[in-house]
């Protein structure tokens, strides 16, 4: 049976109303909310241990980096799904670039722990109280975080792909690199 | 002299050995590292290193318009590319809200299905090599042969297929592929019980596996196990029953579960999974429904070669989608499907534009694979390669 989206969520706001930021229906009908960084932890513990949401499976977190807002340029998505009733629900959290620390997950998932250092690699998030944060799939002595938005998919400063070849002029500034 | 030696090897008493193990191993069927703390020839504490082949896919998918990036999915598990490719194309579809026909439907479920067979046949016949039993492996290699062809038919390439497109298929079965398959559903299933044969019961193998590498469904789940290696330690969950996508509501199929999560589970439960996927087939193709094998979504749908090629329209089309010119609404999507090795989820965050603005594979590989170093702990070095094989890690879904 699939717990429907008004029940979850005014189970979640009746229950938990400290949590609830911001609560909202995505594209694709799953319940997403918003929450502190500061409880996150408790959030996503509560999510998972309350008897009526039992959300117990992390299927994934990701961390998503939107430079243009400002004071909420990074993003970690968790991806949370109950199969007892066969519903998901995200929970996001933003917080700004110049302070990008986030409270692990591990003590409640273990495998937070390669999901978490894979976002710590490619964002630079540090996931605090995190056991063993280290890069995961980029060589140790990389000195960017490689996803983060600012950082193109080729080096800059080639020539050899430049549109003149093309016989096409002018300065396009095409995000297809 | 002799005394010296013996000294030596007191000396030595109580220090671990360290073994690197990969990253380019025979045993390890892939490019990753381990580096083991031995205690003679038992494992004491493992260190997985990965990353040796990260093609950075999160970020180009970033850079390239939307059915671009099925290539990209093709070589995530390279073992069964067309659950990927299809993934992919249901996560679009759910994003702008294409329906397609119930025949484009099922013949995906016939590709999905003959790559979790060819998946599966890998993973078990490569554990029998790791047993020392060399002998399936070659017959079942055969086997995976006959299903790549039956790709062949359908788009042209063998492992990196780029199967399907946004909207449906990029085209119907031929008649050669309706003989293949015929052929492949008559003469499969004996040969395969043959191959089931050679190991299942057989004494050697059911010792070499029994009680190797097992993990408890608590722990499994803690891990974020899913696909065969959850099912293994006794979780019935399967995307395909949960969430069905693509018709796969209208099949009649059972999912094996073990019991001890070991090395010998994983292989009959991936056993017993090919016997579904082959009912599955069975059912899907003697239903395949009259009717057009893709969804009239023009903005969408790639059209075909010869149309491109014959008429304004179609080039247009082909032009505009190639280009990224497409209508796309702004949303986010979780799609998730029963890939080879678990659930493979592609989570979409679309700003509207022309390529995704985030997109976040979820690998089933990559998130089982680092519970590796707790299933290993204590065992022989060579039950830790069995566990390895049996957990079927696939190199470029574990580095992306």
């Amino acid at each position: 049976m699939k717990l429907d989206n008004d029940t979850l969520q005014a189970h979640i706001e009746q229950k938990a109303p400290q949590f609830v930021k911001n609560i909202e229906l995505a594209l694709d009908g799953t319940l997403t909310l918003e929450t502190d960084r500061a409880q996150i932890l408790d959030c996503l513990q509560f999510l998972r241990d309350d008897e009526g949401l039992q959300f117990h499976f992390l299927t994934s977190l990701c961390c998503v980096h939107y430079p243009d807002h400002a004071g909420r340029e990074f993003g970690i998505v968790y991806l949370l799904h109950n199969w007892r009733s066969q519903t998901r629900l995200r929970v996001k959290i933003f917080f700004p670039a110049d302070d990008p620390h986030v409270p692990s997950a591990t003590a409640l998932w273990p495998t937070a722990n390669w999901m978490e250092r894979q976002e710590y690699d490619f964002f630079g998030i540090i996931f605090t109280g995190h056991p063993d944060l280290k890069r995961i799939l980029n060589v140790d002595d990389l000195d960017v975080f490689p996803m983060r938005k600012e950082y193109r998919l080729e080096d800059g400063t080639r020539t050899d792909k430049d549109d003149r070849f093309f016989g096409r002029t002018g300065n396009f500034d095409r995000r297809f690199d | 002299m002799v005394q010296s030696y013996f000294s030596q090897i007191d000396s030595l008493e109580g220090e671990l050995a360290t073994l690197n193990l990969g990253p380019t191993h025979p045993a390890t069927h892939g490019i990753f590292q381990n580096v083991l703390k031995m205690d003679g020839e038992r494992i004491v504490s493992a260190e997985p290193t990965i990353g040796y082949i990260h093609r950075a896919f999160e970020k180009l998918a970033e850079h390239r318009p939307y059915n671009q990036v099925t290539p990209i999915t093709d070589r995530l598990n390279y073992c069964s590319s067309p659950i990927n490719n299809i993934g992919w194309h249901l996560t679009v579809e759910k994003l702008a809200k294409i329906e397609v026909p119930k025949r484009a439907q099922y013949m995906r479920v016939i590709m999905m299905e003959l790559a979790r067979i060819a998946d599966h046949l890998i993973c078990n016949s490569v554990i029998g090599v790791d047993t020392g039993a060399l002998t399936g492996f070659t017959y079942m290699f055969q086997e995976r042969e006959r299903i790549y062809e039956l790709y062949e038919e359908v788009c042209g390439a063998r492992l990196t297929t780029n199967i399907g497109r946004i909207g449906g298929m990029e085209r119907d079965f031929s008649t050669v592929f309706h003989e293949k398959l015929r052929d492949f559903m008559k003469t499969f299933p004996a040969r395969f019980e043959e191959f089931n044969n050679l190991l299942a019961r057989n004494r050697i193998f059911m010792d070499r596996t029994i009680g190797v590498g097992p993990i408890s469904a608590e722990r499994a789940m803690a891990y974020g196990f899913t696909g065969p290696n959850l099912r293994a330690a006794g979780v019935d969950y399967d995307v395909r029953v949960m969430e069905p996508y693509s018709s796969y509501e209208d099949f009649d199929f059972l999912i094996p579960v073990g019991k001890d999560g070991d090395t010998y589970d994983r292989f009959v439960v991936r056993q017993e999974e090919i016997r579904q996927s082959l009912r599955i087939i069975e059912q899907a193709y003697s239903k395949l429904p009259e009717g057009p094998y893709y969804t009239d979504v023009p903005d969408y749908f790639l059209p075909p070669k010869d149309e491109v090629y014959t008429k304004m329209e179609a080039l247009i089309y082909h032009f505009k989608i190639v280009m990224g010119e497409i209508p796309i609404p702004e949303g986010e999507v979780y799609q998730a499907v029963e890939g080879g090795n678990g659930e493979l989820g592609f989570y979409l965050i679309s700003d509207g534009g022309r390529q995704p603005y985030r997109l976040h594979f979820r690998r089933p590989c990559f998130i089982y694979y680092q519970a590796y170093p707790e299933m290993i702990k204590g065992s022989l070095l060579s039950d830790a390669i069995l566990t390895m094989s049996s957990m079927n890690v696939i190199a470029g879904e574990l580095d992306a």
